[in-house]
């Protein structure tokens, strides 16, 4: 295994202080981004190819070039700590265990955009991980690595930790952003992107946990050493949460390069000496990959040449005693509760798809049933204001399409063939 | 695991301290719009007056200007805010994917049975409310569960009797 770089400090809880932190070079990137100025970040991030590692993989150096350079108002960064992806942890892990690396990342991107207030947006449920990032932020104040004229350099950059208040749909950038304004968590239409329009109507870029994070180590070691971890269009390694079906769950720093199989080899393959299924490889919104798809690699092109997507990396395992048909009602369960409910084929779509699932594991569904899920899926495609009816799309047909004879058994018998007698699992509401 | 202290119970008028009246002030002061401290303000209230109940949404609007249906409209869209009081304790058990894989409908039956509730409901004695939640991001513990403040997890049975022989 290569020598850890985002996950360098997990097992080092004195890293959590700054004085433990500093130890090993913390706050050294910093300095340097001073040094370098703001172009000169820009143009490590972008050697580094660096990509948005919250979901849509989107070119960060491109984001941060977004920002109309000539205005008259303030811009903010604003990071999404909002994870909430059905089968992503890894924020958690940066949030809890190495704060003032994703603090000195934030400090790198505010002085490369110009902006000197952030706000960062914990989900309501992280408590700890809210504790933990709140005390190294009042920790970098009390050192003056925040406030005003931080280190002699003339720049002034505050931090406001906000929290959230329970729905997924606030980790989408826009709806984050409403939310962080006092509403509810409503996305809204783009045009204007964010980078116009965005918090408090200013230029605003919103960036993931674990994008930000990976910042000081591209400015410490250069972006040309961060692009070689990687594949050709995507640098670097990023953190995979692996979960479900697997001998050791937890999260596994690897390159973007990585395939899938070893991947999961990594994580001690499948749990029990079983045989394998099926993987969600991107949190939930990521159709899914069956046992013999696997050998492909993990950066974002590669997951979409096959099919798929890299989404935020949260690998959800499936063993062979998996009934897809219940996985599938437990995940349109979730994107049924989950719409914001603001578009009408969202909202109906999600919440037809579920009652179809409910009524096949029931034992009560027809033949033409998982036809209509993929019907109904399609229906809705494009005519949304956000991604999320995209995502829920990806399991809604790849599930049924790849693994068609479980439904079609289901339909068929009124009962499971995988777990032939036992009780249909999928309770709830 | 050490669980958080139990909430307060809801207690008297709805009216902030002059210490809560002092961190409002300073909350809605700290954002470049003082709409944006609405969530942190209600999450006070709801630490202060138990949940978020219709008086406390007119008091919170009072505190903003802004009116009690846009206040109500915010409150409902988020499932941290509480309409009714809960149970002195509150357990989320996560039943989204990998949870699910790994037997979370097994915890939330054993739950149920142990607590004589089931998941949306508070005991009799107002000692727990059960809730069904979406993914907490915790899944490489699955199954799991919020314990108030605290995650916890895999969840057999055995873990399960430890939790609840710590909530008083
Ligand atoms: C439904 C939905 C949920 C999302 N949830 C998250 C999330 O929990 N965390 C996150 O960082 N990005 C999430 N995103 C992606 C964000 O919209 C945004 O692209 C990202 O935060 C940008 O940061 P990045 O470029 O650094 O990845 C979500 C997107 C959608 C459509
Ligand atoms: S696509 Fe769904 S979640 Fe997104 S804005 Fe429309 S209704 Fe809301
Ligand atoms: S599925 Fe339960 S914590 Fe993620």
């Amino acid at each position: 295994m290569t020598e850890p770089v985002l996950s360098r400090n997990f097992e080092r809880p004195e890293a959590r202080t700054l004085p433990g932190y500093r130890a090993t070079g913390g706050y050294e990137a910093f300095r340097k981004a001073l040094a370098l100025g703001p172009e000169g970040i820009a143009a490590e991030v972008k050697k580094a190819n660096l990509r948005g590692l919250g979901g849509a993989g989107f070119p960060t150096a491109t984001k941060w070039g977004f920002i109309p350079p000539k205005r008259t108002g303030p811009v903010y960064l604003v990071v999404n700590a909002d994870e909430g992806e059905p089968g992503t942890f890894k924020d958690r892990y940066i949030l809890e265990r190495d704060p003032h690396a994703l603090i000195e990342g934030m400090l790198i991107a505010a002085y490369a955009i110009g902006c000197h207030t952030s706000f960062i947006y914990i989900r309501g449920e992280y408590v700890r991980p809210w504790r933990v990032f709140s005390e190294a932020v009042q920790a970098a104040e009390a050192a003056g690595l925040l406030g005003s004229n931080i280190l002699g350099s003339g720049f002034d950059h505050r931090m406001i930790v906000h929290r959230g208040a329970g729905a997924y749909i606030c980790g989408e950038e826009t709806g984050l952003i409403s939310s962080l304004e006092g509403k509810k968590g409503w996305p809204k239409v783009k045009p204007p992107f964010p980078a116009i329009k965005g918090a408090f109507g200013q230029p605003t870029v919103v960036n993931n946990v674990e994008t930000l994070a990976a910042v000081p180590h591209i400015v410490a070691r250069g972006g040309e050493w961060f692009a070689g971890l990687g594949s050709k269009t995507q640098g670097g390694p990023r953190l995979y949460s692996v979960s479900g079906h697997v001998t050791r769950p937890g999260v596994y720093e690897a390159s973007v390069a990585i395939t899938l199989r070893e991947l999961l080899e990594r994580a001690g393959g499948v749990a029990g000496g079983r045989r394998l299924k099926a993987v969600v490889p991107g949190g939930s919104s990521a159709p899914l990959l069956r046992a013999d798809e696997i050998d492909v690699t993990m950066d974002v092109d590669g997951l979409r040449n096959a099919g798929t997507m890299a989404g935020s990396a949260g690998v959800v395992v499936m063993d062979d005693t998996t009934c897809i048909p219940e996985a599938l009602h437990v995940v349109a369960r979730f994107y049924a509760h989950e719409s914001c409910g603001q578009c009408t084929p969202c909202r109906e779509c999600t919440g037809w798809i579920y009652k179809i699932t409910g009524r096949i594991l029931a034992g009560k569904g027809v033949p033409q049933d998982p036809d209509t899920i993929v019907d109904v899926a399609r229906r809705g495609v494009g005519s949304t204001i956000c991604a999320f009816y995209d995502g829920a799309i990806g399991p809604y047909i790849s599930y049924v399409e790849k693994f068609r004879t479980e439904f079609d058994h289901h339909v068929r018998h009124g009962a499971c063939d995988v777990r032939p007698g036992a009780p249909v699992r999928a309770g709830g509401h | 695991m050490s669980a958080a202290a139990p909430a307060p119970r809801p207690t008297g008028p709805i009216r902030f301290s002059d210490a809560q009246l002092g961190e409002v002030r300073r909350l809605q002061a700290l954002y470049p719009d003082r709409q944006a401290a609405l969530l942190p303000v209600l999450r006070m209230a709801q630490d202060a007056f138990g949940c978020v109940s219709p008086e406390v949404e007119v008091y919170v609007g009072e505190l903003f200007e802004l009116s009690p249906a846009h206040v109500h409209e915010v409150v409902t869209f988020y499932t941290l805010f509480f309409q009714r009081p809960v149970g002195r304790h509150v357990i989320s058990v996560c039943h989204n994917l990998s949870c699910s894989l790994r037997g979370a409908e097994d915890a939330v039956t054993y739950l149920q049975e142990r607590l004589g509730v089931a998941a949306g409901e508070t005991t009799p004695d107002g000692r727990v409310t059960l809730l069904r939640v979406e993914c907490l991001c915790a899944c490489e513990v699955a199954p799991m569960m919020q314990v108030d403040e605290e995650y916890v997890g895999p969840l057999d049975r055995g873990a399960i009797d430890r939790v609840l022989e710590g909530l008083r």
